[in-house]
Parts: structure tokens; sequence; C-alpha cells
């Protein structure tokens, strides 16, 4: 082994080097190592946390002809991309995403051969459905059959293996430098993969885009998504996508970690009560559409409000009408002393409360539909399930936005190839996963959609490393 | 007397945490009847968690696939709060209540059982024969009946395996009433053969589909295998003893039987497999992540494996040895053992299978329910 400035050389050279260790990375490794090819997979995580965001995730959304075992129906290709067009408001590259669409039609049985199992949509998600295949045991059973797998193949995974500098000339990848317990490493491939993720738990990183205020924003998954792979990237000569001061924010529970709080900090409850700042005052309909097309804009409300937090105030009637989750909703015989409880001001928040219920206009409640409960000659308006908060005892969730994911990337091609500021393919630069995913995914998000990405993108990348590599 | 919701122990209040976290999540639905069970409660009772701990099977596919698991902050611990639940619930529900205490040090008090059983048999033994008869040669039908007469035989381990039985029911009614199921639930077809289903094919020690896991994360279908070994040994088992009792009552034909004959194939098959499973079963548990298991209930766990393979080692030795001077040793080994395993059953491992099978009955009930309900919803 020899040693060139404290950095020692890896033992062997790979034919692919993998960076990153979720679904996009293992898709890569494992399609690499499937096309002929020697691979190492650099995680950053210990192996409890490989994995970044898959270890969170449940499903995945892939086209299909027809009802399977456990998808209820067939999802078209052309409605997928009405669905993709709709959540991102255009800003999706279209050649790329049809292709993603298209090749997600195979994905499935892929994804299956590599020992991931499914089962039919969880309970309290019927939806989805139709849409999205769900893994038995979730994320991380999926990342566990596909280490599995990678392992059985003959692909090598270090663990707590950061990537801090990569050997690039030009538009050609050489080396990736890994800091390890043990010290430096300089690792050779003939091809880079790059599946590292995206930077939502860089918080400095968060400060930049969104100003102080993102000093309260809670990371829905692992502290390892620092996005210093991309930096590194976009610091050598590749060209960006996406807007850097955006991220992916729903309202979760207040009392979660900094990091890691994952799907059980999450709450169902908005539609069914009011919202209030801290100083006791509404800020946006509640009741505007159904909730699985709304829960993903209250991260940015209540981000926008003093101090970042808000309170989701309902009372009995509507206690059990959602999922349960991790924390107990705060109790109260009645609004005041809710109020004290929450260190809201008891007359402000009553006076909100007497407001809000003085312009319910009676209907018929139904959770199911967009529903005639309303209120009228309210500022803001709650324009469905409208019901008067009058039957104690009364219950408050404060919330704080909870980022899942950033859109700032590297730009790619069709063959998932990295492209280069200063123009054109870069040589054997490839990307997969939420590291690439603003290049069809530039703005809002449809359940599974990141899996998709990661899966149909990583296997791209794996293979056509490859190739190049053999060449 | 249950234990109260008013003062649950450590074990429960755990368990009610971790059902409140995995019923927030659900990922693991698909994977056995415990989180299907637990998404028709939003909060859970002692008796709720007292039920689910005694549906879960250890299979330990929840562990490996929870985000949340340690090192984790959330500390999700499923298999092994659940399996500390369970070995509590056991000591709840015994019968009489006094025995109740026999759950605490369970490994010791099988053993000392055990022992003091083997040597009553030795004893008496010597004491009803002469001394000398204890190393005498002794073949052909009867041979047995000469160091016991039969009738003696039947009356003492007819009023060991009534015991038995008697405690069962009352233990069976202490989980049913806790759980708060009605009597009526044990009347309806259904339930009932669904649960046998599950039950005989060990439905739910697999994992989800591939297999329970041990060491890690990579799952082998070995548990199930010896358990099946186990179970069906000891079925057969207690099929040759009870085609022996028919043979001696209805047909006037006395053992030991020669080895072509039902009791004596049955017998064999039988105890090959209560040594053979149980000792798959102990390799397994030892190979297996401690994570997974609740370090208290291992005396218990052992000491009904060893058991079984003390009961069907010395059942073949016999078979092999009893035309030895050794017949007459073996036989008491074999009685002291087979009469030790009737008269702990009720207050050691064994149990779990009692109640799971209830819990599944229940289970099967409730998720019929559901369907029937989600159908005209």
């Amino acid at each position: 082994m020899t040693t060139d400035g404290g950095i020692a050389d890896h033992p062997m050279a790979y034919d692919v080097v993998v960076v990153g260790g979720g679904n996009a990375a293992l898709c890569a490794a494992i399609a690499a190592r499937r096309a002929g090819a020697s691979v190492i997979v650099l995680e950053v995580a210990s192996k409890f946390y490989r994995g970044g965001n898959t270890r969170h995730t449940r499903n995945m959304r892939c086209a299909h002809d027809a009802a399977t075992a456990t998808l209820s129906g067939p999802y078209s290709e052309d409605e997928f991309w009405d669905d993709l067009l709709r959540v991102t408001e255009g800003q999706t590259n279209e050649q790329l995403a049809r292709m993603m669409i298209r090749e997600s039609k195979e994905m499935l049985d892929w994804i299956a051969e590599q020992g991931v199992r499914f089962q039919p949509s969880l309970g309290g998600t019927l939806s989805l459905g139709r849409t999205n295949s769900f893994f038995l045991g979730g994320g991380r059973a999926m990342l566990n059959a596909l280490y599995l797998t990678a392992e059985q193949l003959g692909v090598d995974v270090l663990y707590e293996a950061e990537v801090v500098a990569f050997d690039i000339d030009d538009d050609r990848f050489g080396a990736a430098i890994v800091q390890r317990s043990v010290g430096k490493t300089r690792i050779r491939g003939k091809a880079l993969v790059a599946a590292a993720g995206g930077f939502e738990s860089n918080i400095d990183k968060l400060v930049e885009g969104w100003g102080e205020i993102a000093r309260n924003f809670l990371i829905r998954g692992t502290s390892n998504n620092r996005g210093t792979v991309l930096d590194l990237l976009l610091g050598a000569g590749v060209d960006s996508i996406g807007d850097p001061t955006q991220c992916h924010a729903v309202a979760i529970d207040a009392r979660a970690p900094k990091y890691d709080g994952g799907i059980i900090t999450r709450l169902d409850c908005v539609v069914f009560g009011i919202v209030v700042n801290k100083d006791a005052m509404r800020f946006y309909d509640e009741g505007e559409d159904v909730w699985p097309k709304r829960y993903a804009i209250w991260g940015r409300l209540v981000a926008m409000q003093p101090d970042q937090i808000a309170y989701i105030i309902f009372d009995a009637k509507s206690a059990s009408l959602f999922m349960p989750s991790l924390y107990p909703a705060i109790e109260a015989p009645d609004i005041g002393e809710l109020a004290g409880k929450l260190g809201l001001d008891a007359d402000k928040l009553s006076a909100t409360v007497a407001a809000f219920n003085a312009s319910v206009r009676d209907g018929s409640f139904n959770p199911d539909i967009l529903d005639d409960c309303r209120t009228e000659n309210l500022t803001p308006p709650k324009t469905h399930w409208a019901r008067r908060i009058d039957t104690g005892p009364y219950y408050a969730y404060p919330v704080r936005p909870g980022i899942t994911f950033t859109y700032l990337g590297v730009r790619v091609d069709h063959e998932a190839r990295m492209m280069m500021k200063a123009g054109g393919p870069a040589d054997n630069m490839y990307a997969a996963g939420e590291i690439m995913a603003g290049n069809v995914l530039g703005r809002g998000y449809a359940a599974g959609i990141g899996m998709t990405i990661g899966s149909v993108f990583g296997r791209i990348a794996g293979r056509g490393a490859a190739r190049h590599a053999a060449k | 007397m249950q234990r109260s919701d008013m003062q649950r122990s450590e074990a429960l209040t755990e368990a009610d945490r971790l059902m409140t976290i995995c019923n927030s999540c659900r990922y693991c639905e698909g994977l056995c009847a415990v989180f299907p069970a637990m998404e028709m409660r939003r909060a859970f009772t002692a008796g709720d968690l007292n039920y689910l701990a005694n549906l879960c099977h250890s299979c330990g596919a929840c562990y490996v696939d929870c985000q949340f698991s340690p090192p984790h902050e959330f500390n999700v611990r499923v298999p092994s709060v659940l399996a500390q639940v369970r070995h509590e619930s056991y000591a709840d529900y015994a019968w009489p209540r006094a025995l109740a205490p026999l759950f605490r040090r369970n490994g010791l008090a099988i053993a000392l059982i055990t022992v003091l059983s083997i040597a009553a048999f030795i004893l008496g033994f010597v004491a009803l024969n002469d001394p000398t008869a204890l190393f005498a040669r002794r073949h052909g039908p009867g041979s047995f009946y000469a160091l016991m007469p039969h009738n003696a035989m039947a009356l003492l381990f007819g009023a060991a395996f009534l015991w038995a039985i008697v405690a069962f029911v009352n233990g069976a009614r202490a989980f049913w009433n806790d759980i708060g199921e009605p009597a009526s639930t044990l009347a309806q077809p259904r339930p009932l053969l669904q649960a046998v289903r599950d039950a005989a094919s060990l439905r739910y020690l697999d994992g989800g589909g591939v297999g329970c896991y041990s060491e890690d994360e990579r799952p082998s279908d070995n548990r199930r295998f010896y358990h099946h070994l186990t179970f069906w040994g000891f079925m057969l088992c207690f099929a040759s003893t009870s085609v022996a009792t028919l043979y001696h009552y209805l047909l006037h034909r006395e053992a030991p039987y020669p080895l072509w004959d039902l009791p004596v194939v049955l017998g064999t098959l039988g105890g090959l497999g209560i040594v053979i499973g149980p000792l798959g079963l102990y390799a397994a548990k030892r190979k297996r992540d401690p994570a997974l298991l609740d370090g208290g209930s291992r005396g218990m766990d052992v000491a009904f494996l060893a058991m079984l393979v003390l009961t069907g080692a010395t059942g073949l030795a016999l078979l092999l040895l009893r035309e030895s001077s050794a017949m007459s040793a073996l036989l008491a080994l074999h009685l002291g053992a087979v009469f030790a395993l009737f008269v702990t059953l009720p207050y050691g491992k064994f149990v779990h299978g009692l109640y799971r099978f209830l819990a599944l009955i229940r289970y099967a009930k409730e998720r019929h329910g559901d369907a029937q309900q989600t159908a005209s919803s």
C-alpha cells in the first residue's frame, strides 16, 4: 500500500465506484455487478443507519398495465405522466420523465428479482393501493434485501466511509478519497455513480436558502444527508439543476427529535381542526382539500410563522378520525387550560376558537369527501370539514416544519450521465436518486416517486457505468 | 387476579409505548398477525397487550426491518418486549395462583421437580420390588408391569394428566377473560378452524415469508422446521401412548410391543422428533441475537426443551435396551421424566402453545369481522 500526502491507496481498483448507500446506490451497484463489473459501495452511515432516506420509505410508484397481487388496478404511463406534470407544475424534463415512467414498468419485476418483497397498500393508505407498490416490512426491509443481494453478488460495501474529495480531471472521474476511522484512502474506479442523496440534514446549507428560520426545522431522515458529494461534484464543474432554496417540507410533531423521526411524527389531523400560530391566530384554510393533496404545503406554511411553530387544535369529536402518531395529543378540559399548556395566550386562543365556532355553517360532515361543512365571513376561511370546536376534552399537537428532501442536484442526460457546466455529458460519471431527482421532480412530490427515480436511474446508471468500464 | 391497568409492569408499559409507535408506522403490518391486530386498536389495555404478546411468534422480522430499532433513540424492540410480557402473562394466568411463582425461576423449578420425580420412581421400584429386581433381565409382554402394575401406572399418569388439563382450562379462562373475549367465540367453527390451520402450519413463524431472523438480517427457516419436528414429535408420542392404552384395555395386549407395532412406530418417530427438534431449537436460540430475546425467559425456554429431549432420549433408550439388564433403570428414568413433564406442563414453556392458539382464534375472529365490516361499508 503506498501513501500520498497521508492518503493510503485502497488495495483494489474497481470498475465502478458507487457513492451512497440507499435504494439508488444499491440498484446501481447490483445492476453494474450483474453486468460484470467489479463494484464498491461507499456508505457514509454505519450499518444500522445505512440507506439514507430509503430507511423511511415504504413504497414506489411504477406504471403497470393491469392489477397485480398487490396492486388494485392498472396505472398507465400517461396517467403517471399526468400526475407528475400536476405535482411539478411543469418543472420536469419531459424526455427524462417519460423514459423513467416507461422503465418504471419493468422495475416492479426487477426489484422483486433483487429479493425485495411487496404487499398490498398499508392500512390508512388506501388511496395509494392502485398506483404504489408497498415494500413488505418497509424501507429498511427493502434495503436489507438489496444489501443481501449485492453482497451475494460480490459487491464490496464500506460503511462509515465518507467521500471527502474526488480526483476528477475535466469531465473524467479517477478516484474517490474516503475518510474512514483508519484514515484517508484513495479508491480508484473506471466509472463513478453518485447516489448520495441531498443536503437536507446540513442545517448550515438550509440556512443559506431559507435564512435563520431553518435552524428551527426538523429533519425527517438521518443526519447523514449533508450534501458533501453534491458540493464536490458541482465544485468540479458538473452542471446543477433545481432550486437550491427549495426543499420538501411537511408539518410534523414539534416534539420529534432533530433527526430521523421518520413517518411516526407526521400528523394527519389538520383538516379536522384549526391551526394557530404562537399568537393564537389562524393563518390558512385547513380544509382546502383532502389531506393527501395538501399535507406537503403545511411545512412551508408553518415555516413562515413566527418561531416556526404552530398548533393544531381540535376537540373530542375528531380525536379518533386520523392515524395515530408517536406523541399523545396535549389534552385539557377547556380551551383556556389548553392554551396554558401550550404556552399560548388563553384569551386570544379562546377568542380565535369562538370566532371560528361562530362562523361555522352546519353541513353534513364526511371526512372522505370534500363536504359542505364550512365557515362564512371568516378570514382565512375553512372551506371543508369545519365543525365547531365545542366538545371537551380539547386537544392540541404542536407542529414544526419537517424537511424530507432537497431539490438541488446534478443535471443528467437520458443515460443518467452527469452533464458538465462547460457543455456535454461527463465521460464516466453517472448519478441516480435524490442527488439528480430535480431533473424529473423540479418541485412538489407524489408518494413513492423518489423511489422510482432511485431505482430506475440507479439501474440505468449502474448499467451505463459497467458498460463504460468494460470499454 | 389479573394485573389491572392501574399497576402495569415495566414490560407492559414498554409494550404500550412500542405499540403506539408501531401503530403510527405500520410498515410491518404484512409480516404477521400482531400488527394487523394492533391496527384494530388505538389505545392498548393490559389485556390487549397480553393478547398481542401471545400472538407474537418471535420470528424477529419486525426487529431487523425496523428503522427505529436500537441504536435509534426510539429503541423499538418488539420481539424481546413482547416475549417479556408473554412470560409475565404465563404467571398471571397460572392455576392455582399459589403455583405462579414457579414461572419466576422456572429452569430451577423444572429441574428440581424432574430430579424428584425420577428419584421417586427409582425408589418406588426398589421399595415395591426386591432391590435386585432393578437389574434383572426381563422380556416379553408385561415385563414393564412387573416393575409397576399397569393400573398403578395408569392411575398415576391419569391423575397427572387430569391435573394438567384442569390447570390448562383455568389458565385459558384467565387469558380469555383478560383479553376481554366472550366465551361464545370458542363456539364459532370458522375462527377455530383458521386457528388450527395457522397453528399447525406455524404460519407466522416465517418472518413474513422468508423465514425467521436469528443472528443478523439473513433469514432462515430452520426454527420453523425444528418446531415442526418438536410439535409433531410430541403429538406422535401422545398418539403412541393413546394407542397403547387402547391396546391394553380394548385388545388386552400388554406392552412392550413388537418393533413393527403401531405404538412403537409412533413412539419411535415421535421420540426422534422431540429429541432432534428441541436440540435444533436450542442451537438456533444460542445463535440468536440477544436483542431479539427476553433474557428472563431463557431458563424457562431451555428447561422445556431439555425436558422434551430427556423424555424422548430415555424413551428411545428404553426401546433399544428393553431386553437388557438396564431396562428397569431406564423405565424408572423414562417414567420419572414423563411424569415430571406432565405435571410441569402448565407451569412452563408448554403453555405458550395454549395461549398462542387461543390468541390465533381471537385474531381469526377479529380479522374476519373486520373484513366483513370493510366489505359492507
